[in-house]
């Protein structure tokens, strides 16, 4: 008898297969995962591999092909809108689809779905926020433009087609990794996509919750001296000296302001648990023909974003008979965001504009079904959410929604959860109210002249971004477009009452006078997150403004003529150092060099003896960011830390105008000591410090700026998959840099377009076309992106159906056809 | 001779079920192989182990080759194995001639005990 064998081996079997079909913690399924025929073997694609096809759908109304190019840029022609559309959804799905599954998931608040128990509070803020809730609103407004309307139903639809068709062993390898499949798409997930870079841009430009903490500590001259609106040195996007029209809304300062606002010195503890980078900006910029050498004008743009593999941009050409557009697109969305067409070039920038606001809310009781507003018990909307774990019992959230917004924090969640603590604080948010940004770029695609610019963008909400234009009919412009409140002096930089109507934006600044302007007689315009225009607008509108890029970038442009596209280039990879330059007087002004010791001498002399650029192999630049990192600690810290749990750090701007004014400001003193600390003394400090670390990574071989940064493109997974990252890239350059090079963030796309007869493109982005990182074309572009070298943009043409350059074909018809 | 068809008709069915079946389908095949081809337990078990572990080996090598191990040494880093295509290759090879062994084991005993 073999049966007691054969049980046991069979035993054996099953619970083999039982154990490689299952993912253990971090581990995949290893059977599934590896097997040749269906796990992540499949996803290393051939370095020979065809990306030619013959494809048909049913929803497609006619023919179209898609030539690609070397670089795996699509170039689509289509007969009609529809069928564009369409296939720049499939190309999308068949490109990226792990990276717009993601990100809308995460942008939903889904991300524990795939993350497990470690991304809770993040979708519950996700959900706090109202992030759905934005996207339905924006969904209403779609749904009421029926040109829009039928461009994301096709987009849709393209993705959709594709997901259908994949096959188990198709599957971008992250779902390998990870063990789940692609939801379906839908056209709120494309609102979501959209909401996601309204968070991205228009929700960290605002630090009330540490404002009002450091309300409740300092009095109001030092808060404008820690926090000013303005800086000495700016240089606006509308150029200074230009009038403005007298405004069209006067807000008015309620009458209890003083006690129940300015005067309220109570601190919150509620914290954002996934604020965006402050860094997320972007330069752009136009010439004129009379500043060029071709006389035709240029235009540049290189938006500052966190880098990722796969990059936030997908390169494509989108043509039909009536229109024909170049530019990169955002997987998750229809259209060309940033590019050019025939007659028109276009760019963006963030503006970096305050436009959230917080209001304390007092509930009833803890059921929150009813809160205090106009002197009686309003019922609120009680929102229930269910957040589904990875591996894990779902977890059940409840939102009351005000006639403010969501009540983001409460006595159950102040950013983590919390019981029965904490003031409860909805949020106004402008990304919440109903618009329709995509019909914006929809326009934009087919714009032919400053008109049909000025009216595709006129529309656009949320985030406000500064839209630059240039025409081949010579015209150059830019506006920074979205929809502001109008406020009050100082209103919304703290939390508000919210018991009532009477701290409420009291409405909108009229869309005419946002900053603009056009063929302004200098020849040049441009923007770098700078606050948009001098003291002199009429409007108080604060925000996460960055000075220093737009200073360098205009001393730059004033000062060029005959300029080139080669000019441009060099441009956007400049790495001089305005602030450093700025501060160099007070460094080596103030530094007591009797009392430094050997070490502390030389990096002194290696700051002495820089040139101001932050290039890969400057150790000039190391030295100044640690002395001067280590400066504001010696000047803010011991103030800021009376602030509980924390307050906004002044930026660098700050300090810098400060010292510069008054050399003995008061910050200056260590409050904590008992003598007076003066500006040599703490200058001084600042390098001593400093120098401890800077000798702790010379010793480690990291006192080049590039080795010191250690500049890295991720993975969107980030740390769970270091080997799909691209680390220790040769650049320079930081945040406040014109090559605004971070860590790892910075220009996620550098396009420069010269608007003469024939167009002449050149763009680059640090990633590559395909999503798949078995794929040659998954990273391909970063080493010319380090290197500062661009592509030159092929705009196809009718013509040119039978190019060399084409080296696949995708054909695509409709089924019956 | 009986050793070496059974393990060339291993990967071969291995390789069909791999067309249609999940990845386990290869323990239904091996199973299958063992029983039409009888062999002792120790040997059935050794077939079905080389046949999946040269077929997955044999063709996660061909695929690496094509693809220039751009995605291999990615995953040999994701996996602890430090980098390197070669160990993935024989990691994955391993995977599914375990599998393959153990059914063919099985395979050898179902046959035996029908007999007696």
């Amino acid at each position: 008898m073999r049966t007691v064998p054969f049980l046991i081996s069979a035993a054996v079997t099953a619970g083999l297969v039982f154990a490689l079909n299952k993912q253990w913690g971090p581990i995949p399924p290893m059977g599934k995962f590896l097997s040749p025929q269906h796990g992540v073997w499949q996803n290393a694609e051939p370095a020979g591999q065809s990306f030619d096809a013959d494809l048909s759908f049913a929803d497609l109304k006619g023919k179209a092909t898609v030539y690609f190019d070397e670089r795996l840029v699509p170039h689509v022609f289509a007969e009609n809108d529809e069928d564009l559309y369409f296939i720049q959804g499939y190309l999308h799905a068949k490109f990226r689809l792990f990276q717009m599954d993601l990100q809308t998931k995460a942008a939903a608040g889904q991300a524990s779905e795939i993350a497990g128990k470690k991304a809770i509070n993040f979708d519950k803020e996700q959900r706090r926020l109202g992030m759905v809730f934005a996207a339905e609103n924006a969904m209403k407004e779609v749904e009421k433009d029926p040109t829009t309307k039928a461009m994301f139903d096709a987009y849709t639809k393209g993705i959709n087609a594709y997901i259908s068709s994949l096959k188990e062993a198709e599957l971008p390898l992250e779902y390998k990794l990870l063990n789940f499949k692609p939801e379906k798409w839908s056209n709120l997930r494309t609102a979501l996509l959209l909401k996601m870079m309204a968070k991205m841009l228009s929700s960290g430009t605002e630090s009330d919750l540490a404002n009002t903490n450091a309300q409740a500590v300092f009095m109001p001259d030092e808060l404008k001296l820690l926090y000013p609106q303005v800086h000495d040195s700016l240089l606006p996007i509308v150029p200074k000296g230009t009038s403005f029209d007298k405004p069209g809304i006067v807000p008015v300062q309620p009458l209890s302001a003083d006690s129940l606002y300015f005067g309220k010195k109570e601190p919150v503890t509620a914290f954002e648990n996934s604020k965006p980078d402050i860094n997320n900006g972007s330069n752009n910029w136009v010439v004129a023909g009379s500043k060029t050498q071709s006389g035709a004008p240029i235009l540049c743009n290189d938006p500052h974003l966190e880098l990722s593999l796969p990059s936030i941009w997908y390169e494509i050409q989108l043509q039909t008979p009536t229109s024909n557009t170049y530019g990169v697109s955002l997987p998750g969305s229809p259209f060309i965001i940033i590019g050019f067409n025939d007659s028109i070039a276009w760019g963006v920038t963030n503006a970096q504009r305050d436009v959230k606001d917080y209001y304390e809310i007092k509930f009833k009781d803890k059921t929150r079904q009813e809160y205090w507003y106009n002197g009686q018990w309003q019922k609120t909307t009680l929102k229930e959410e269910i957040i589904k774990v990875k591996g894990g019992a779902d977890v059940r959230d409840t939102v009351a929604y005000t006639v403010f917004g969501p009540v983001m924090f409460d006595e159950s969640f102040q950013g983590t959860d919390s019981v029965g603590k904490g003031r409860n604080l909805a949020v106004r948010w402008v990304a919440h109210d109903p618009s329709n940004e995509g019909i914006t770029f929809y326009k934009l695609n087919r714009a032919k002249n400053y008109d049909d610019y000025e009216a595709a963008i006129k529309t656009f909400e949320c985030p406000g971004q500064n839209f630059v234009f240039a025409s081949k009919a010579g015209d150059i412009a830019i506006w920074q477009q979205g929809k502001f409140p109008a406020r009050w002096n100082r209103q919304g930089l703290y939390v508000m009452p919210g018991e009532d109507t009477s701290y409420q934006w009291q409405g909108f600044i009229p869309q005419a006078e946002n900053p603009h302007s056009k063929n302004p007689t200098r020849g040049y315009l441009q923007s770098g997150n700078q606050r948009p225009v001098d003291s002199t607008y009429p409007y108080f509108i604060p925000g996460s403004y960055i000075t220093p890029r737009g200073i360098t970038i205009d001393n730059r442009l004033a000062a060029m003529k005959g300029i080139t596209p080669t000019d441009m280039m060099a441009l956007q990879n400049d790495y001089f150092n305005t602030l450093a330059e700025d501060a160099r007087s007070i460094m080596l002004g103030y530094v007591k060099e009797n009392e430094l010791n050997s070490s502390e001498k030389k990096y002194l002399d290696i700051f002495r003896n820089w040139n101001l650029l932050a290039t890969p192999d400057s150790k000039g630049q190391t030295v100044y960011q640690c002395w001067w990192d280590s400066l504001e600690v010696e000047v803010w810290k011991d103030e800021l830390s009376k602030v509980k749990p924390e307050a906004p750090w002044p930026q660098r701007q700050t300090l810098l105008e400060l010292l510069k004014k008054d050399t003995a400001a008061t910050f200056i003193d260590n409050v904590n000591t008992p003598q007076r600390e003066t500006l040599y003394d703490v200058v001084t400090a600042a390098l001593k410090k400093a120098s401890v670390s800077l000798a702790k990574h010379e010793a480690d071989g990291k006192l080049e700026w590039t080795k010191f940064k250690n500049p890295t493109v991720y993975h969107l997974l980030k740390d769970a998959l270091p080997a799909f990252a691209r680390k220790g890239l040769n650049v320079g350059g930081n945040g406040d840099i014109v090559n605004a090079i971070t860590h790892s963030h910075g220009p996620s796309w550098r396009m420069i377009v010269q608007l003469s007869a024939q167009t002449e493109a050149y763009g680059v982005y640090p990633g590559g076309q395909s999503g798949n990182p078995g794929s040659k074309f998954y990273d391909d572009y970063i080493n010319n992106w380090v290197e500062g070298k661009y592509h030159k943009l092929w705009f196809m043409r009718e013509g040119d159906r039978t190019d060399k350059n084409i080296k696949w074909t995708m054909k695509f018809k409709n089924e019956k056809m | 001779m009986k050793f070496l068809v059974a393990i060339i008709l291993t990967a071969l069915l291995a390789f069909i079920s791999g067309l249609f079946l999940p990845w386990w389908g290869v323990a239904i095949t091996s199973l299958l192989v063992a029983v039409i081809i009888h062999q002792k337990a120790g040997k059935a078990f050794l077939s079905g182990l080389l046949g999946v572990l040269l077929l997955w080996a044999g063709l996660a090598w061909w695929i690496d080759i094509k693809n220039n191990s751009v995605l291999s040494t990615k995953i040999a880093s994701v996996l602890p194995l430090g980098g390197s295509a070669i160990m993935l290759i024989l990691v994955t090879g391993l995977i599914g001639g375990l599998v393959a062994g153990f059914a063919a084991m099985s395979g050898s005993f179902l046959r035996a005990s029908n007999k007696s």
